[in-house]
C-alpha cells in the first residue's frame, strides 16, 4: 500500500460549530489511495512544540484530490490546526492504517444479503463514518434501508454534519446530551430496536459509547467494527506507543487499526 | 558476511560532491546519518515514504534473546518539545528477526547496524552469538542503556564493571564491529565510555533517552502506566551535546552522537563537537524524511565551507579554551 509526506494546501476551512472545524486539502496521493477508515498525520505547525504529528481520520476524500478532515479544539495541536489559513501549506503523511470492510469482500463493500448495515458515530467519531457512508452510496447500496446513528453533546455540532448523511439518502438518527436536537441521552439508547434486522455495525466514537454498542452488539451476535483513536508518535508502526489491550494481547492501532472488528479487543479493561 | 556494498571511506572529495564517508571502527559508512534504534522500527514500515538507500545506516529496533511484548498503555506522551516513552523495548526476538525480518533488510543497500539487549550478561552474549554469521548484519550496537527495563538492566549502563563485562561478554560471542550505547542517566558518562572502550568496544554511541515523568494534574496520576520514561527529540539536544563532547575529548574510539537530532545544523553541531556519525531518532517519527534531508543539509555545508571530506570538520570545534 502507498502512503505519502505531502505539503498539502488547505482549500476550506470551516468552523461547524464553536470548536468544530473542517479543512479541506489539497492531497492528491493520499486522496487517490484512501480507504474509509484509514487516517493521516498532520504536522500541526511547523515548530517543535508540539513536536509530534497528530493522527485524524480522513473525514471526506474527493475524486480531484482533495480531502477533509475534521475535528474538534481539544488540546495544543488541534488549536493550533485551527489557526491555520486557506493557502497555508500542511505536512500530511498517510493515508495509514487499515479501514473498514465490508463483509468479507475486502474494501468493495459488497454485502452478502440485503439487510441494512447501521453507522454510529459519536463527536468526532462521525468523521470517518461521512467518508465510509459516501463510499457506500457509492457502491449502489440501497441507502435509504441502512442506518445512521449520530451523537454528540448539543445540536450545534450535529446538524451541518446530519445532512450531509442525509443527503445521501440514508435516515439519519440523533441523540444529543441536553436534547438540544434528537433523542436526549446516549445512541445505544436507540440500538436495541435496530439491531435485529442489521448485518454490519461500524462505529467510531467517545471509548464507552464504543463499549455499550459493543456490548449490544456482541449480545444480539451482530458484527462490528470499531474505530479506535489513540495517541501516536509515527502512526506507522515504528514507535509501538499506540497499543490498546487486544484479546490476545496488546495490539497496535497505527498498523493493525484503527479498525478492528470489535471481537478482537478487550472491552473489560480501562 | 557480507562484503558491505559501499564507497571507501577513502575517497578524496573531487569536483563539487564532498566526501562524505566516514569510519567507525571497521564499519565502513558512505555518510555519516543514521536511524537510531527505536525510531525507525525494522525499516520496512517507512519504504514508502524513504529512500532507504541514502541512509548511512539503519539500526533496527532493539532485539532481545526472546520475544518480548513491552509495557501497557499508555506508552507515548508528548511533552516540550519531545516525548516520553516507555515502550518497554517490545521486540519479535533474535530468531524471528533473523528468519522474519533480515530477509528484508539483507537486501537494502544500507548497511543493517542490530541493536541487542538483554536482561543478563550471558543473553548479551548469546544474541550476539546468533547474529555472527547471519549475511547482512554489518554490526551490533549493545544497549547497556534503555531505562524501561526493570530487571536491574539499569546497572548495565550505570556501572562502568557492569557495562565492561556487557562489551567483553558481546566480544567475546561476536567478530562484528561493535558498538556500545551509552546511558545519560550517570554522573561521569566519560568513566562509562573508557569502561566500554577499555573492554573491547569498536565505538561507543550516546545518548540513550533521560529518565523523565510526566503527570495528568486532573486525575493526579502519571501519564505513562510505566510511570517513568525515556525523554527524547530536541529537548535532550544540549544534554547529548555536552556529554558527546565530553566523551570525544577523552577517548580515541569513533563516537556516534546522538539526541534530539533533526536538521543538517543539529548534527553538525554534533561532528563539530567530536561525533563520527550521528543517529536520526525521534524526528523520525515525526518528520521520516528529516534524515534524507539532514544528508543533503550536511552535503550543502560542506561545498559552502570548501570542504572536500566530511572527516575533516570532525572535532573542529573552537572552544578558545586549552
Amino acid at each position: 500500500m502507498s502512503e505519502f509526506q505531502q505539503k498539502c494546501s488547505i482549500l476550506s476551512r470551516d468552523r461547524l460549530a464553536f470548536d468544530v472545524f473542517r479543512l479541506t486539502l489539497q492531497a492528491p496521493g493520499i486522496a487517490a489511495t484512501a480507504c474509509p477508515g484509514q487516517f493521516v498525520m498532520v504536522r500541526v505547525s511547523d515548530g517543535l512544540d508540539p513536536l509530534l504529528r497528530r493522527p485524524f481520520s480522513i473525514h471526506r476524500c474527493f475524486a480531484d484530490g482533495r480531502i477533509s478532515l475534521l475535528f474538534k479544539v481539544i488540546g495544543k495541536g488541534t488549536e493550533l490546526l485551527a489557526r491555520r489559513c486557506i493557502g497555508d501549506q500542511v505536512d500530511l503523511v498517510g493515508p495509514l492504517g487499515n479501514g473498514f470492510v465490508g463483509n468479507g469482500v475486502g474494501n468493495g463493500f459488497e454485502f452478502s444479503d440485503d439487510r441494512p448495515v447501521c453507522l454510529i458515530g459519536g463527536g468526532m467519531g462521525i468523521a470517518p463514518l461521512l467518508f465510509l457512508a459516501e463510499q457506500l452510496h457509492k457502491s449502489g447500496r440501497e441507502t435509504e434501508k441502512d442506518h445512521v446513528l449520530l451523537g454528540a453533546r448539543t445540536q450545534d455540532e450535529l446538524t451541518p454534519l446530519a445532512d450531509e448523511f442525509s443527503n445521501l439518502g440514508y435516515p439519519v438518527q440523533l441523540a444529543t446530551d441536553d436534547g438540544s436536537v434528537g433523542h436526549k441521552g446516549f445512541i445505544p439508547d436507540l440500538l436495541d430496536f435496530i439491531l435485529p434486522t442489521v448485518e454490519q455495525v461500524y462505529t467510531c466514537g467517545p471509548h464507552l459509547m464504543m463499549k455499550n454498542v459493543v456490548r449490544q452488539c456482541q449480545q444480539a451476535e451482530v458484527p462490528c467494527q470499531v474505530s479506535l483513536e489513540t495517541h501516536m508518535a509515527c502512526g506507522m508502526g515504528a514507535c509501538l506507543g499506540c497499543t490498546v489491550n487486544g484479546k490476545k494481547g496488546l495490539v497496535h492501532v497505527c498498523k493493525q487499526g484503527p479498525v478492528f472488528d470489535a471481537d478482537q479487543l478487550e472491552w473489560s479493561l480501562e | 558476511m557480507k562484503e558491505l556494498r559501499m564507497e571507501s571511506a577513502g575517497n578524496t572529495g573531487r569536483g563539487s560532491t564532498p566526501d562524505l564517508g566516514v569510519q567507525i571502527g571497521p564499519l565502513v559508512l558512505r555518510n555519516p546519518v543514521m536511524t537510531a534504534s527505536g525510531t525507525f522500527g525494522y525499516a520496512r514500515e517507512f519504504e514508502n515514504l524513504v529512500d532507504l538507500a541514502q541512509l548511512g545506516a539503519i539500526i533496527v529496533k532493539g532485539i532481545s534473546l526472546h520475544p518480548k511484548p513491552g509495557n501497557p498503555p499508555p506508552r507515548i506522551v508528548e511533552t516540550a518539545c519531545g516525548m516520553l516513552n516507555a515502550i518497554g523495548l517490545e521486540n519479535v526476538g533474535v530468531d524471528r528477526f533473523i528468519s522474519g525480518k533480515m530477509p528484508y533488510l539483507y537486501k537494502l543497500s544500507s548497511p543493517v547496524v542490530v541493536n541487542i539487549l538483554g536482561d543478563s550478561v550471558e543473553e548479551y552474549s548469546e544474541i550476539a552469538r546468533r547474529l555472527d554469521r547471519v549475511e547482512g548484519v554489518a554490526a551490533l550496537e549493545v544497549n547497556i542503556s534503555c531505562p524501561n527495563v526493570k530487571k536491574g538492566g539499569v546497572a548495565f549502563g550505570t556501572v562502568p564493571e557492569m557495562a565492561a563485562r556487557v562489551t567483553e561478554a558481546v566480544r567475546g560471542g561476536s567478530r562484528l564491529p561493535l558498538i556500545v550505547k551509552l546511558s545519560p542517566n550517570v554522573t561521569d558518562i566519560v568513566l562509562m565510555a573508557r569502561a566500554v572502550a577499555d573492554a573491547g568496544a569498536d565505538a561507543v554511541s550516546l545518548i540513550n533517552t533521560l529518565i523523565g515523568m510526566a503527570i495528568d494534574p486532573i486525575s493526579r496520576s502519571p501519564r505513562l502506566a510505566n510511570v517513568i520514561g525515556g525523554l527524547s527529540g530536541p529537548a535532550i539536544k544540549p544534554v547529548a551535546l555536552r556529554m558527546v563532547w565530553q566523551v570525544a575529548q577523552a577517548i580515541s574510539l569513533p563516537v556516534i552522537g546522538i539526541g534530539g537530532i533533526t536538521t543538517a545544523n543539529d548534527a553538525l553541531e554534533f561532528l563539530l563537537a567530536g561525533a563520527s556519525a550521528v543517529q536520526v531518532g525521534t524526528a523520525n517519527f515525526y518528520d521520516p524524511s528529516a534524515a534524507g534531508n539532514i544528508v543533503q543539509g550536511i552535503t550543502a555545508y560542506l561545498q559552502e565551507q570548501g570542504e572536500d571530506r566530511l572527516v575533516d570538520i570532525v572535532g573542529t570545534l573552537q572552544t578558545g579554551i586549552d
